[in-house]
């Protein structure tokens, strides 16, 4: 038998279906029997990853879709967001991320920006790849030891 | 899933309540209702988000931009009745340190 299970939704890359996502993946995550606060965290920053492709990945006339696969472990869950359109730079992209700090001024303030910090912040793991078709987000979270003990069947039975 | 905002004013104290979801769905409709408020020198805007179960980045950007605007306009702008989820996202992004906010005591909101 597989270690994990394997889930796969699509859907157009429209803002109403940023929700459907983030409650599915909630849904998913409390079998493998994360925490409230574990699944929360996961909501945002699935929805940061999903954000992204519907705002930035394709154009205002294309119809884009969004690839988001989902594998579920005993002890983890790894969550991949995809899409086809176009690719950014990872690099460039991380080199402006981060929190706001204390002395910018209120005018410099950033208004967006924030989605990746906190994937980074709010994930254990996140990796981007920039392939030809587009781009893919990984983000991994690990349950914490306690709740595995107590969990584990939901998965592997 | 949606957003909601409601009004009172009193003098210079303009409250407003904000109920519901925020993402990059709704965040339109918040700025949008935000950017309808008059500012005026020594306005205070008060944003109870105590029914707000969910927000994320772009419910932050909302707040920002609607902040800046706040402090050109010279009125001032406090969120309050934050669950401890909201709280934690204004934390973690370093916003608490430049926005006011208050914690919210007895409710159970959550993002």
């Amino acid at each position: 038998m597989r270690a994990f299970d394997y889930i796969e939704i699509r859907v157009p890359a429209k803002p109403q279906y940023v929700s459907v996502i983030r409650l599915t993946v909630s849904g998913l995550a409390s079998r493998v029997g994360f925490s409230y606060d574990e699944i929360e965290d996961m909501k945002i920053a699935v929805s940061e990853a999903v954000t992204n492709v519907v705002q930035h990945a394709y154009g205002l006339h294309e119809d884009g879709e969004i690839v988001i696969g989902v594998a579920l472990y005993a002890d983890k869950i790894e969550v991949m967001v995809s899409d086809y359109g176009h690719s950014f730079n990872f690099e460039e992209v991380k080199s402006q991320i981060g929190p706001y700090q204390e002395d910018e001024s209120v005018e410099l303030l950033r208004e967006g920006g924030l989605g990746l910090y906190l994937m980074e912040t709010l994930m254990d793991e996140v990796r981007v790849n920039n392939n030809e078709g587009g781009v893919t987000v990984f983000m991994t979270k690990y349950v914490t030891r306690e709740q595995v003990k107590e969990n584990v069947q939901s998965i592997t039975r | 899933m949606n957003v909601n905002v409601q009004f009172r004013e009193d003098g210079d104290l303009l409250l407003g309540f904000i109920e519901g979801e925020i993402d990059t769905y709704t965040a339109p409709i918040l700025r949008d209702e935000l950017e309808m408020i008059r500012l005026s020198e020594g306005l205070v805007v008060e944003l109870d988000l105590s029914n707000v179960n969910y927000m994320d980045s772009t419910g932050l950007g909302v707040f920002v931009a609607f902040y800046k605007k706040i402090v050109k306009e010279n009125a001032s702008l406090k969120l309050v009745n934050l669950s401890a989820r909201l709280t934690r996202l204004f934390e973690i992004t370093g916003l608490s340190e430049l926005m006011e906010i208050e914690k919210g005591g007895t409710t159970n909101a959550s993002i």
